[in-house]
């Protein structure tokens, strides 16, 4: 186990990039706590899985250096590195035995026998494949396939850090969900420290303790779930997570204030000066009302989803997403909107702009 | 209740009519002559098993027999580690990935008739270039005309010159349909380059080498025109292969009946040969 820090890596897929566009990753700081539930979130392409590359090993990035606790790993091979990575589609040695896929790179290591049959039963239990060791592996379900490739990164006590790179993409809806608490199961009983790296917002907020959202080889946020819910660095994390995403408005900033086509908004807090041309507001569908007062809108389209209803609402050429629980509005009812002062926030350029009242 | 529709038949018509006329008819002539006696002129006389039971009693037939089982096996025990090998050391990726894959397929370009000529020419002891660098250069007396041991290796050598390429072809297209992350996670599990190769490749690979084993079985053993070229199938009788023999029976004797009683026992042996080996190289699959 380890503490993992990155610094100053970039990576270019070209042998002479240029352009800041011709860095797949460009420059990324990070440190990971040994033991710590990690995921890495965003859409393809954004450089996550090469940023997982290079942690394992599979990827020398072009400038900058890894870090295992103090030392530097940044040339090692991943066998060297000693690191456990599960791939989006389960790799399992087909010719072998459930058992013997567990054992594997136990044996690579020459470790003793009598220690790997231990190692094996142990995680073989912990993943429910118990039943089944003696079964060819290529025979099994993508599921339990997908659950040796875990395990054999389980196996190995003295993992510096088990990476998975979208691990459900192939796995059965609800299996998805089982093999999901499974996991978050395996991080507590471990306390290894685990990376997780998914374009699907609720697979990283249900196993990770922290999130990094990346978008075009940066990273834009890290937090914990709640601290992406409700407080986005930026309209990129806002949109992304949540369901619908937040609504972004374009708005002036007069004196301090801001205004929405024409009409003030109360925000959370002071805004920073900025010179921004392209000043935002951003607030989550959850924290909008339908009032006597606030901004006026003509109500579209409205979605029951079930547990609660999405109201689609226009304020001119603006959609605004509105959730609520119980639903009065008839599509072409003309409503106002209120805006909670606390959770409406300003974005320049992309990035908020506005200090957090409540601190 | 199932509705019963009978006009899929017609959809099946076509490769039943296809199947009957280039095989199944052809082969019911043979089956014909299998048990008749002619002399020509349209004339038949019944025989019943008669030029069966003499075949699975001739020396003649087993000794062709023995020499095409030990032709097959030893192209097949050289080509398939050797394709293998080669696939294994191509580049999978660059420029250099089409000139391997362009120079790989010459030898399949050459009509087979060619090859044998070529072959022949080759080691010619007075003016093919190897013929003459064994004989005059090393004085080994290399003369395939003469020596048995000489022809066979001559004929070994150029179906390995010849039909390696299939087998490096075939296993190259297995390699490279291998995704990434096994070699990955190979690495991530702290794998050996040779349990790559038992673990990984050779399992990816075993559905093309299955269809490589039993083209170059089938080829090998039904081979006529490179040995007839090369050898005719001497020096004597030593490199008469079941084919050659076939055709002494049946053109050079004109014994049609006997022929055709050979003709089917060679082709069961070769059906049942495929079938015993795919039965087993496909039994685990589901």
């Amino acid at each position: 186990m380890a503490k993992i820090s990155l610094k100053k890596l970039k990576h270019s897929y070209y042998p002479a990039p240029k352009k800041p566009e011709d860095y797949a990753l460009k420059e990324i700081d990070l440190s990971w706590l040994d033991g710590g539930a990690y995921a890495l979130l965003g859409p393809s392409g954004c450089g996550k899985s090469t940023l997982l590359n290079i942690i394992s090993g599979l990827l020398v990035p072009s400038e900058g250096h890894v870090l295992f606790d103090d030392k530097d790993v940044t040339m090692l091979t991943p066998a060297e590195r000693n690191i456990a990575q599960v791939f989006q589609f389960p790799v399992i040695y087909d010719t072998m035995t459930v058992y013997n896929n567990l054992a594997f790179p136990l044996r690579n290591r020459g470790i003793e026998e009598a220690r790997v049959d231990t190692r094996v039963r142990e995680i073989a239990k912990m993943l429910e494949l118990d039943e089944m060791l003696d079964r060819r592996a290529s025979r099994l379900t993508p599921d339990n396939k997908q659950k040796i490739s875990m395990g054999r990164g389980l196996v190995r006590d003295d993992v510096n850090v088990i990476m998975f790179d979208e691990p459900l993409t192939v796995i059965d809806p609800l299996l998805k969900w089982k093999l999901r608490s499974k996991l978050k199961e395996l991080h507590q009983k471990t306390k290894a420290t685990m990376i997780y790296v998914t374009h699907d917002q609720t697979e990283a907020l249900t196993f990770a303790d922290q999130v990094v959202v990346m978008q075009e080889g940066e990273i834009v946020q890290i937090g914990t779930p709640i601290e992406l819910f409700e407080r986005p660095a930026h309209t990129f994390v806002g949109h992304f997570i949540g369901s619908p995403g937040m609504n972004v408005l374009p708005c002036e900033i007069k004196d301090g204030k801001a205004y929405f086509q024409g009409d003030q908004v109360e925000i959370e807090g002071e805004i920073n000066p900025t010179n921004s041309t392209k000043t935002e507001l951003g607030v989550r569908p959850e924290f909008i009302t339908f009032g006597k007062k606030g901004v006026p809108a003509v109500v579209k389209k409205i979605v029951d989803l079930g547990k609660h209803y999405v109201i689609e609402c226009m304020c001119a050429d603006f959609r605004v997403n509105v959730v609520s629980v119980s639903n009065q509005q008839n599509a072409g009812d003309a409503v106002h909107l209120s805006f909670k002062p606390q959770q409406t926030r300003v974005y320049a350029d992309g990035w908020i702009a506005s200090k957090d009242g409540s601190k | 209740m199932k509705t019963i529709n009978q006009k899929g038949w017609f959809f099946v018509a076509p490769v039943v009519i296809l199947v009957a006329f280039n095989a199944l008819i052809p082969l019911m002539t043979v089956v014909n002559y299998s048990v008749q006696e002619t002399f020509g002129n349209n004339l038949f006389l019944w025989q019943g098993l008669d030029w069966f039971q003499n075949l699975l009693r001739s020396d003649r037939f087993y000794g062709a027999l023995g020499r095409q089982a030990l032709f097959t096996s030893t192209i097949l025990l050289i080509e398939i580690p050797l394709g293998v090998a080669i696939a294994l050391a191509m580049p999978r990726k660059g420029i250099w990935v089409p000139v391997c894959l362009v120079l790989m397929s010459l030898p399949l370009l050459i009509p087979w008739n060619v090859v044998g000529a070529m072959w022949n020419i080759f080691t010619l002891p007075d003016i093919g270039l190897a013929g003459y660098f064994l004989n005059s250069v090393l004085g080994i007396n290399y003369d395939m005309t003469q020596d048995p041991f000489a022809a066979w290796t001559t004929i070994i050598i150029m179906d390995v010159w010849h039909w390696t390429s299939l087998v490096v072809l075939l296993s190259y297209a297995g390699i490279i349909s291998i995704p990434d992350p096994y070699y990955q996670a190979a690495k991530i599990d702290g794998a050996s380059g040779w349990a790559v190769f038992w673990f990984i490749q050779l399992p990816k690979m075993k559905r093309v080498l299955t269809i490589a084993v039993l083209l170059r079985f089938m080829d090998s053993f039904n081979i006529y025109t490179e040995p007839f070229v090369l050898t005719g199938g001497g020096p004597g009788n030593a490199t008469t292969l079941l084919s050659i023999d076939l055709v002494k029976t049946a053109l050079g004797q004109f014994d049609l009946g006997p022929a055709a009683a050979m003709s089917l026992i060679y082709f069961a042996v070769t059906l049942l040969v495929s079938w015993i080996f795919y039965s087993y190289m496909t039994k685990d699959e589901e």
